[in-house]
């Protein structure tokens, strides 16, 4: 496969504030490529980096083999959907669709008719002769998805399209969009904070940070082998240990030589009840429990430190619907979980020192549940909101939340077998 | 006291005394609409008797009998003033009016533009702030002192003709005087001249519409039609003009209109010879011809109505 958009070394500065800090990626022909970040990571501006509606300060941008970094984006082979659609209201729908083809000069009759297809593609056949204006905002994105497609551009940038639409419309826009990569064959750049949205659709996802990217990688490697302690908090939820905490709570959970600066735990890796043979362990006390449907979340205060545990709630017919069986709040309650489920992760560069935490992502769909538990210096963070993510280190006050640590001692840690 | 503002949760908060302010701010806030009239009956009424009441009492009084030999107005209805608008001296004075206002229009237009452009995209803060006095500053001065400002600045011995002396372009702007309907014996008393200090004076009414109206034209929409690969002058015509098109049309009303209507700077600048404007002047002045200078005021009515209906055809006010 050949490469479709190649960025070496870009940097972009706005003043003093690096928005893209000498960044290098390469986006393969025809990839879903996703770039995933907290707003101010840079991803925006590195898509308009693309789309040439900035100039990079520093390094140079190839597309398809050829050096555009000073080509402004009319001479670019590229079409955006915008994060607002940025459709003219003085158009028509078709027009605005045959917007890009009437600026190449295509005559009238062969514009409209491929408008008026570019229309059907995306399912919005009979809306042409309406304004934009008149339209929802899940059709106002089809539109401008059309509007790009009509040019046949080699790669679409994508900002955010989905931001703006509720979560069953978004769910069902993911999809299409997927389809509609799958079957034009065209380099897909899609730009989001949204890390289920990243995982679900993406062959690849860079994960940006400060202007950086963290890591590279295909959606399941970048969840079940994050690098870094900003990637494991960003892409799913983590129970990341650092530094002297990490130590203290591996040590007495059984690892032998754990001297990891920081490892990830996955919530989904930890279960209740005492260490089986190999497994490691540690007990504390149930400080939080929250309902998400799927799954029930828990947090656990152990030694000062807050782990995150999800069990999966079973269906209609189980104990779905009761506690039956499951650990309440103030219970003291042990935790185990198998040596494999630590990931080792370099610290990210730019993490603040001190903070020692990065941030933590929920589960797609979970809505905003509890940020900021760890108490100050505790390295362990579980942000939940992305776009809080940058602001999430472990000495925030979570301005709200289920936190009901106040007063409550942290328990000894058992012993394991 | 302290304590009580500092504790969360301590009961109510202090409460106001309900004054008889209160007592009305309550009415009305269960009678919006009688509130709602209230407060449009004073510019309603203004808007209606004394705005729209004069135009049709003039337009009424346009179509009254003026007798030439007793110098007399009778409420004779007749359409005799307008016939008379048709015959070839007083036909001359509108053309020559309104062709003195299409100029100064488009002149104001192109002046404008890059200047409202520059306003509303690439100023902030106090730059803009600048600009905005800059643009309208000259307003603040007495308008008959800058039109007899002008003269002095095109007359012979002039500003002007000190400055085109210096750079050695005195032999083109002779020249240029030479030509008929611009020209004339100097600047201030050419056609080129009035239109000069026409341009000069309504700029500002140009600029600020057509800056408002840039001003709300999203960014992004200008980038979309470059990432759709249109050159910035395709992108000028396809999206940027049309959008800013209410601005320019409110601004070029403003041009038009005053330039149509003006009595002093013809006055002052420009060849001898009649303008609407000097004509109702004249007509209601001197001559105490009413009903013929409200059939003159009414041919910028309906040269703005025909405007704005064109206006509209075009599909200026589509993106309103």
């Amino acid at each position: 496969m050949s490469i479709a958009v190649e960025l070496r070394d870009v940097s972009r500065y706005f003043g003093d504030v690096r928005a893209v800090d000498r960044v290098s990626l390469a986006i393969e022909d025809g990839e879903f490529f996703s770039m995933l970040g907290p707003s101010g990571s840079g991803k925006t501006t590195c898509l308009r980096l693309i789309g040439g509606f900035e100039l990079p300060t520093d390094g140079r941008i190839f597309l398809h083999g050829e050096d555009a970094s000073d080509r402004p984006p009319y001479e670019r082979d590229v079409n955006t959907v915008f994060q607002d659609y940025a459709l003219f209201p003085h158009l028509s729908v078709l027009d605005n669709v045959a917007y890009g083809l009437r600026m190449k000069g295509i005559g009238y009759a062969t514009r409209r008719r491929e408008a008026t297809a570019a229309l059907e593609q995306v399912a919005l056949g009979g809306l042409g002769d309406r304004h934009p204006g008149q339209l929802s905002g899940g059709q106002r994105q089809r539109v401008a998805l059309a509007r790009a497609l009509v040019n046949r551009p080699r790669v679409l940038l994508l900002d955010e399209p989905l931001g703006a639409l509720d979560l069953k419309l978004r769910e069902q826009m993911q999809v299409e969009l997927k389809g509609l990569q799958r079957r034009l064959g065209i380099t897909f750049i899609y730009v989001t904070h949204d890390q289920g949205e990243a995982l679900s659709m993406s062959d690849r996802v860079a994960v940006f940070n400060h202007g950086r990217v963290e890591q590279v990688d295909r959606p399941r490697e970048l969840y079940t082998r994050p690098r870094t302690t900003f990637v494991a908090g960003f892409v799913g939820t983590a129970n990341v240990l650092t530094g002297e905490v990490a130590a203290r709570i591996l040590s007495t959970a059984g690892a032998i030589g754990a001297v990891a600066r920081a490892v990830s735990i996955r919530p989904e890796q930890v279960t209740f009840g005492a260490p089986g043979p190999g497994q490691l362990g540690v007990s504390g006390q149930v400080v939080d429990v929250q309902f998400h449907g799927p799954t029930s979340r828990f947090e656990i205060n152990a030694a000062g430190v807050r782990l995150v545990v999800t069990i999966a709630n079973r269906g209609a017919g189980s104990d779905a619907g009761s506690d039956t069986g499951r650990p309440r709040l103030g219970d003291i309650v042990e935790l185990a979980w198998s040596p494999e489920a630590m990931i080792e992760l370099r610290s990210s560069e730019e993490a603040d020192p001190g903070a020692g935490a990065s941030a933590g992502a929920g589960t797609p769909g979970a809505g905003p549940a509890a940020t900021a538990g760890a108490a100050p210096g505790a390295p362990i963070d579980t942000a939940t909101d992305p776009r809080d993510a940058t602001r999430g280190g472990g000495n925030d006050p979570a301005p709200s939340g289920p936190r009901q640590s106040t007063g409550r001692r942290p328990l000894p840690i058992d012993e394991p077998s | 006291m302290n304590e009580a503002v500092h504790a969360p949760m301590a009961g109510p908060g202090p409460r106001r005394q309900r004054g008889p302010g209160d007592v009305v701010s309550t009415f009305f806030y269960r009678r919006r609409r009688l509130y709602l009239w209230l407060l449009l009956a004073p510019p309603l009424l203004w808007f209606g008797v004394v705005f729209i009441g004069a135009l049709l009492a003039l337009v009424w009084q346009s179509t009254y009998t003026f007798n030439d030999f007793t110098m007399q107005v009778t409420p004779d209805l007749t359409f005799a003033n307008y016939r008379a608008l048709l015959a070839d001296t007083n036909l001359d004075i509108v053309i020559r009016t309104v062709a003195m206002a299409i100029a100064v229009t488009i002149a104001c237009g192109f002046i404008g533009f890059p200047i409202a452009y520059y306003m509303a995209r690439y100023t902030r803060g106090a730059a803009r702030g600048l600009f905005y006095v800059g643009v309208m500053l000259p307003m603040w001065a007495s308008y008959i002192v800058k039109a007899y400002a002008w003269t002095m600045i095109l007359s012979k011995g002039g500003l002007l003709y000190w400055v085109v002396d210096r750079i050695g372009l005195r032999s083109a702007l002779d020249g240029l005087l030479t030509l008929p309907v611009i020209g004339g014996s100097s600047l201030s008393t050419s056609n080129l001249g009035r239109f000069l200090v026409f341009t000069y004076a309504w700029l500002p009414f140009m600029i600020l519409p057509m800056n408002a109206a840039i001003e709300r034209v999203p960014a992004n929409l200008l980038q979309a039609s470059a990432d759709l690969g249109a050159r910035p002058s395709q992108t000028f015509r396809a999206v940027l003009l049309p959008l800013a098109f209410p601005g320019v049309v409110a601004g070029s009303i403003f041009t038009f209109s005053l330039t149509l209507g003006d009595y002093i700077i013809p006055q002052l600048v420009g060849p001898p010879g009649l303008v609407i404007g000097t004509m109702v002047n004249l007509q209601q002045g001197s001559v105490g011809n009413l009903p013929m200078a409200a059939a003159f005021t009414a041919v910028p009515i309906v040269i703005i109505s025909i405007y704005l209906w064109i206006a509209r055809r075009l599909g200026a006010f589509d993106a309103l």
